[in-house]
Order: structure tokens, then C-alpha cells, then sequence
């Protein structure tokens, strides 16, 4: 007796990681978004953690949508809380993997003392931030992250005020794991993203993203495809360059690269090395 | 279920309101608490930072009081039994993450050592100004739960009491002190552990395939999970479904928010916690709750001296408002004098309930030290001419 068998269709590696049911998703046509929930996902995927124990926790913003497309344990909480959300899960359950996946607003902006005090607690965190240089959620107004000179919809005549330099201030608040790429770069971020999940203690990877309809409509760059070539041309990979050297320009060179990896005792650790020390010098 | 022996102080002690909050938290079985320092509720943080390493709890402190309220949120999806203390300014901080573990029915216990406000106001003297503010401080429509404890000992029974509810009901517990409570030392008893009665996390028993994050039981309370249980959960302050999907709809909507209202007015009657005391002959209705009633079973003394007979209602659970007691009460027309650290808010209930039947005092207070006796005297006179 012969048995037909039909052609598998190839399940695409990605599918049981993401709530199929929710898709599609509210992202617009050519943003960046998905472009490093991808790779998060693919790094998850060749991480080989347990799924049960992974969680994800996001802010508010088209970035802080992340979580809901999970098919993992994942928490949309307020705008800018994603990290000290974050913080209290791992310290009530140590085993769990947290990821903070969210926006350059969310997570610098109304987020930014959470985001230098977990970094300088060395809290036991992946942050992934998507940074597409504006408030895309609200309609594309200015951020901590707008170069001077471009344009949003707060910023009608260009920004004048300086950006923030995100592995600059994450390094200097005391992260162990910092690197930067922009959605062209995908193999590479995928696996930055991969080693900052293997990191203990708080990673960062910052993901310099296109957002078509607000920031790339507002800049000259007619759609995705044009800022993503735009990154192609002028990034520039550079490992473990001096900080001040990565800030990022209007329409200026994009360095790129891993930038800092280093070891230093988590928050938990230092924690629980502490207690149990003074456990026994009282003998309890 | 019953407290961990190991933790409990069990026996008589003379404890600060503050230290007494601490050492019911501990009872409750609390093991993560999150907080930033200020007058005058800090020394309940000092107390928890000192004991924790000895009872299996995690203490930290974080860089703000928004910080502090969201990590108590995060930490009991991690399966923690939570809680964060704070005053004034810091509530005020706090009230968008009550309303996220309001909407996300995360059971958590927030202490307000209230002091005089508005603004940093008076720093270390009482007032009892945030009741409003407790019940309706983060924006949209939700119900929380609110005690108010008068002494040390309710200090400590009330804040086992608060986590009990927030399990009960998933719902963020307010436990409102003020500085005069948290600072004054009175004799406490800690019973027993194995006399301490505590509401276990309804965890649910169903597998995953057939579990929905959102989908109440009979008492409008739906069961949880923790995070790495396998369920996959998926949280959200956003308006969400049974199974937590955002769904961003008037219909869904309506089904949301009335049932997370209903689910504590629906089961106020089982909430409620009131110290009545009105003889038949009362003249006069004393209303106070936590410190100011103190003052109140005084004055009630004072008053029977000129002639005048007075009956007590002191709100223990203030939140959700034992509407039924006071429309009761009011039904023989006896005036009400409501005693209050504030220029009038619980005032408002009182005669809402009141509804025309009975004539309803205030003796406001802005706050800094607790009422004048002759001051309540005064208006009582009045209320009864
Ligand atoms: C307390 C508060 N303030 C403001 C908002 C409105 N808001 C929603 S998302 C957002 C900005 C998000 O920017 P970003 O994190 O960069 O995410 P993006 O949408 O660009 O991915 C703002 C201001 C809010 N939800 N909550
Ligand atoms: S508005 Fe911008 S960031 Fe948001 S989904 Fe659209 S392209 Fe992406
Ligand atoms: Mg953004």
C-alpha cells in the first residue's frame, strides 16, 4: 500500500514564537519594527531558552506593540514603565529571561531614569529599543533621539536641540552588553541580539530604525526602502570605538557595531552574595 | 492558608504604627517590596530593608515612586506577594500604576502614610486629604478597596487584611494611614501564625488550552497564572477581552469596566468592615475614620457630660463606602457630624447617603496635628439645637 504524501509546506522557524491569531499586525507598510521583532525572535530561537521562562516586556509606542504579538508570557504596561516592570518580575522570579522590547521615546524619554537606574543597578535585563528618531505613536513629534535639523510634526521648522548618544549613556550608566545597528543590518543584529540574551546583567541593543510614515515622509526619505538603503550607505561598522565618536547626525555617517562587553556582578548577585553572608555571620 | 511561623513575631510588643505595617506585611506573607523614601512613612522601608533578608523577601529601592509602583505590578506577575509604601507627593506619583494594576487585576497592597498637603505641604504632620485622591486619583472608571486603620494593632491586622483582599478580589488595596497612626507607640499582639488566617492567589487549576486570562468567576473574579507557567499570557493595560486581547471597542469597553466596578460594589456587603455603635437615644451620629475617630470616642465622652448622646460610625473599610450603614442611619433623622483631617471629602458620602433624611456637619481640619476636641463640640451643639 502506498501512502501519498503531500509536499510539507516549511513552517517558518518564526510562527511559534508570535500569536498568529493577532496578526495582521497595526504596523505600517515598511517600517522597521518588524524587521528587529524578527530578528529578536530568531536569536530566541537559537538562544534555545525555554519559551515558558521567557517573558517580554514592552512600554507604550508602535515599538511598545511588540508584546502583544509574542506568543510568550508578555506585559504592555504604562508608557515608560517597561523597565522597572521588568525589574520587579526578575526579582520575584530569577529563572525567568526578561526581555524589554520598546521605543526610543518610551524607553529614553519618559522611561530615561528607569532606563540609566537599571543599568547602573546592572539589573539582569535584555532592553532591545527600537529608535526611529520620533514619537511615531502619536503622530511623528520631535524626541529625546530627533537629530537637529529634521523635521516632525513638534519640530515644524527642524529640531535644534542635541540627541541623546544611547550607548553612550548606556555605557556610562553601567551596562555590561551595548550595540547598535540599523535594520539593514540584520544578520548582525540578530546576533548582537543573540549575545545580549546570553548576557548576565543589563544588554542593550539599540536598533536604529526607518518610520516611514511619520519621521522618513517628513526627511526626504520617500519610503522604507529608501532609508533602508540610506543606512546601507552610510553606516560605517565599528567595534568598541570611543563613545563620544557614535553620536548620530542629520543625514551624517551611522557607526555601528558591538561596542562594550564586559563583566561586572548582576544586581541579584551582588544581592544574594550580601544576605547570605550576613546569614551566617548571624547564624540563621 | 497560614503565615511561615519563622517570620511572624509572634507575642505582645510596643511598635510604631509604621513598624507595625511592616510586621503585618511580613505576616501576610509579602516578599517583594519596592519603594522610595519620604517622611513620614520611610521608617516602614528601613524596617522591611532590615527583616527581609531574614524572612525570604526582596527589598529595593528604586529611583522614583512611578518605578516603585509598576515594579510591585511586575513582581506579582512574577509571583510575589508585593506591596509599596509611600505619602503624599509619592501617591500622587503613583496613581498611574494603580490604575495599570487596577485594570490589570494585580493584587497589591499600596500604603499612604498621609501627611498635609497639597504639594510637599507638611512633611512630618498628619492630614487625611488623599481619600479622595485613593479613590479616584488615576483617571478613567475602576474601583479599588481603602482601609483606614486608627491605631498600631489595626496598623498590623489591617495590612494582613488589605493583601487578603487584594487576593480575594484582584485588586490593588490602599491602605490609608496618616503620620499621627504610623509614628504613635501602642501595644501590638501578633497572634500565632497558626492563628492567622491568609487568602491564598487564586491560581488557576485549568490547563492552557482551556484558560482565559480575563473570564471572571461567579464572583466577577477571574482566576490568574504567574509568569513561566507555560500559559503564555499576555498582559495589557490597554482594554482587552477574556483572553487579553486589546480590543479597542465601546462594547468591550462597557464589559471591562463595569465588571472590574461590580466586582467590588457587587461584593461591598462582604468588604465591609464599620464600628457602629448607636444607642437608641443618640442625639447626634460622630462619623470619624483612622486617627481622627480617636479623638471622636473622646469627644463623645465630653458631650455626654453636657447631656448630649452620641453614636459612633467609623468606617474601617472606607472604599468601597458602606453606603447601606449610613442610609440606615439616617433614616431617624438624626444628624450626622463627620470628623475629618481635611476641608470635607468623606463629608460628601456621608450626605450623598444621607439623601435629605438627615442633616449632615463637617468639622473640617487642614491638617498638621488632630482636631481640637472643643472644636467637634462646637458643632455638635449646633447640630443638635
Ligand atoms: C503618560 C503618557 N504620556 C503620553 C502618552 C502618549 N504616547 C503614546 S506612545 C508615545 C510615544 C512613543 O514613542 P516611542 O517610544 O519612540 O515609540 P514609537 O511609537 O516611536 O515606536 C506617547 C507620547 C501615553 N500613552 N502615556
Ligand atoms: S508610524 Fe512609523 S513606527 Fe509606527 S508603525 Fe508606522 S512606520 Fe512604524
Ligand atoms: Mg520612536
Amino acid at each position: 500500500m502506498s501512502v501519498a504524501v503531500s509536499n510539507p509546506i516549511p513552517v517558518n522557524p518564526v510562527e511559534k514564537y508570535l500569536r498568529m491569531e493577532r496578526i495582521p499586525h497595526i504596523w505600517c507598510p515598511g517600517c522597521g519594527i518588524g524587521t528587529a521583532l524578527n530578528a529578536f525572535i530568531r536569536a530566541l530561537d537559537e538562544a534555545g531558552f525555554e519559551p515558558d521562562k521567557v517573558c517580554v516586556v514592552s512600554g507604550i509606542g508602535c515599538t511598545g506593540r511588540v508584546a502583544g504579538y509574542v506568543n510568550l508570557d508578555s506585559f504592555h504596561t504604562t508608557h515608560g514603565r517597561a523597565i522597572p516592570f521588568a525589574t520587579g518580575l526578575k526579582l520575584a522570579n530569577p529563572e525567568l529571561k526578561i526581555v524589554v522590547f520598546s521605543g526610543d521615546g518610551d524607553l529614553i524619554a519618559i522611561g530615561g531614569n528607569h532606563f540609566i537606574h537599571a543599568a547602573q543597578k546592572n539589573m539582569d535585563i535584555t532592553v532591545i529599543c527600537v529608535n526611529n528618531f520620533n514619537y511615531a505613536m502619536t503622530g511623528g513629534q520631535y524626541g529625546p533621539t530627533t537629530p537637529i535639523s529634521a523635521q516632525t510634526s513638534t519640530a515644524p521648522w527642524g529640531s535644534y536641540q542635541a540627541p541623546f548618544n544611547l550607548p553612550k549613556l548606556a555605557e556610562s550608566a553601567g551596562a555590561v552588553y551595548v550595540a547598535r545597528w540599523t535594520t539593514y543590518h540584520v544578520r548582525q543584529m540578530k546576533k548582537s541580539i543573540l549575545e545580549a540574551l546570553r548576557k548576565k546583567g543589563f544588554s542593550f541593543v539599540e536598533i536604529i530604525s526607518q518610520c516611514p510614515t511619520l519621521y522618513g515622509r517628513r526627511n526626504k526619505f520617500r519610503d522604507g526602502i529608501t532609508h533602508m538603503e540610506w543606512f546601507k550607505e552610510h553606516s560605517v561598522i565599528k567595534d568598541h570605538p570611543i563613545p563620544s565618536d557614535i553620536n548620530l547626525g542629520f543625514r551624517t555617517e551611522t557607526i555601528v557595531g558591538k561596542f562594550l562587553d564586559i563583566e561586572r556582578p548582576t544586581y541579584l548577585d551582588a544581592m544574594n552574595d550580601r544576605y547570605q553572608r550576613i546569614r551566617e555571620e548571624k547564624g540563621v | 492558608m497560614k503565615p511561615d511561623p519563622k517570620t511572624v513575631l509572634t507575642g505582645t510588643h510596643f511598635l510604631k504604627g509604621n513598624d507595625a505595617v511592616c510586621e503585618g506585611a511580613i505576616s501576610a506573607g509579602c516578599n517583594f517590596v519596592a519603594g522610595y523614601p519620604i517622611t513620614p512613612s520611610t521608617d516602614i522601608i528601613e524596617r522591611i530593608s532590615k527583616r527581609f533578608p531574614f524572612t525570604g523577601g526582596t527589598f529595593i529601592q528604586m529611583e522614583d515612586e512611578l518605578s516603585s509602583s509598576i515594579a510591585v505590578s511586575g513582581a506579582v506577575w512574577g509571583g510575589a506577594k508585593a506591596m509599596t509604601v509611600t505619602s503624599g507627593p509619592g501617591f500622587s506619583l503613583m496613581m498611574e500604576n494603580i490604575g495599570y494594576a487596577a485594570m490589570t487585576e494585580t493584587p497589591c497592597v499600596f500604603v499612604d502614610v498621609q501627611r498635609g498637603g497639597p504639594s510637599t505641604g507638611l512633611p512630618t504632620l498628619p492630614g487625611q486629604a488623599d481619600m479622595m485622591q485613593a479613590r479616584w486619583g488615576s483617571h478613567g472608571d475602576y474601583q479599588i478597596i481603602a482601609l483606614c486603620p486608627e491605631s498600631p494593632q489595626e496598623c498590623y491586622d489591617l495590612t494582613i487584611k488589605a493583601f487578603n483582599l487584594s487576593e480575594e478580589y484582584r485588586v490593588p488595596v490602599l491602605l490609608m494611614t496618616d503620620e499621627c497612626v504610623g509614628h504613635m507607640s501602642e501595644r501590638v499582639v501578633i497572634p500565632p501564625a497558626d492563628e492567622i488566617e491568609l487568602s491564598p492567589r487564586r491560581y488557576t487549576t485549568l490547563p492552557p488550552s482551556e484558560f482565559h486570562l480575563f473570564r471572571p468567576g461567579k464572583d466577577l473574579v477571574p482566576d490568574m497564572i504567574k509568569a513561566g507557567d507555560g500559559y503564555h499570557v499576555h498582559v495589557s493595560g490597554l482594554t482587552h477581552d477574556e483572553h487579553g486581547r486589546p480590543v479597542i471597542t465601546p462594547e468591550c469597553q462597557d464589559a471591562l469596566v463595569r465588571r472590574l466596578v461590580n466586582k467590588i460594589r457587587q461584593n461591598e456587603p462582604k468588604i465591609r468592615m464599620v464600628e457602629e455603635d448607636i444607642p437608641d437615644d443618640s442625639d447626634v451620629i460622630l462619623v470619624s475614620y483612622g486617627i481622627s475617630s480617636r479623638i471622636v470616642f473622646l469627644v463623645r465622652e465630653l458631650a455626654r457630660k453636657e447631656g448630649i448622646k452620641a453614636g459612633i460610625i467609623r468606617p474601617i473599610v472606607v472604599w468601597p463606602f458602606p453606603e447601606e450603614v449610613f442610609r440606615k442611619a439616617a433614616k431617624k433623622s438624626r444628624p450626622f457630624v463627620v470628623v475629618e483631617m481635611n476641608m470635607g471629602q468623606i463629608v460628601y458620602e456621608v450626605e450623598r447617603c444621607a439623601a435629605g433624611q438627615a442633616k449632615t456637619y463637617l468639622v473640617p481640619h487642614a491638617g498638621g496635628t488632630v482636631h481640637n476636641p472643643e472644636d467637634i463640640l462646637k458643632i455638635i451643639r449646633e447640630a443638635v439645637k
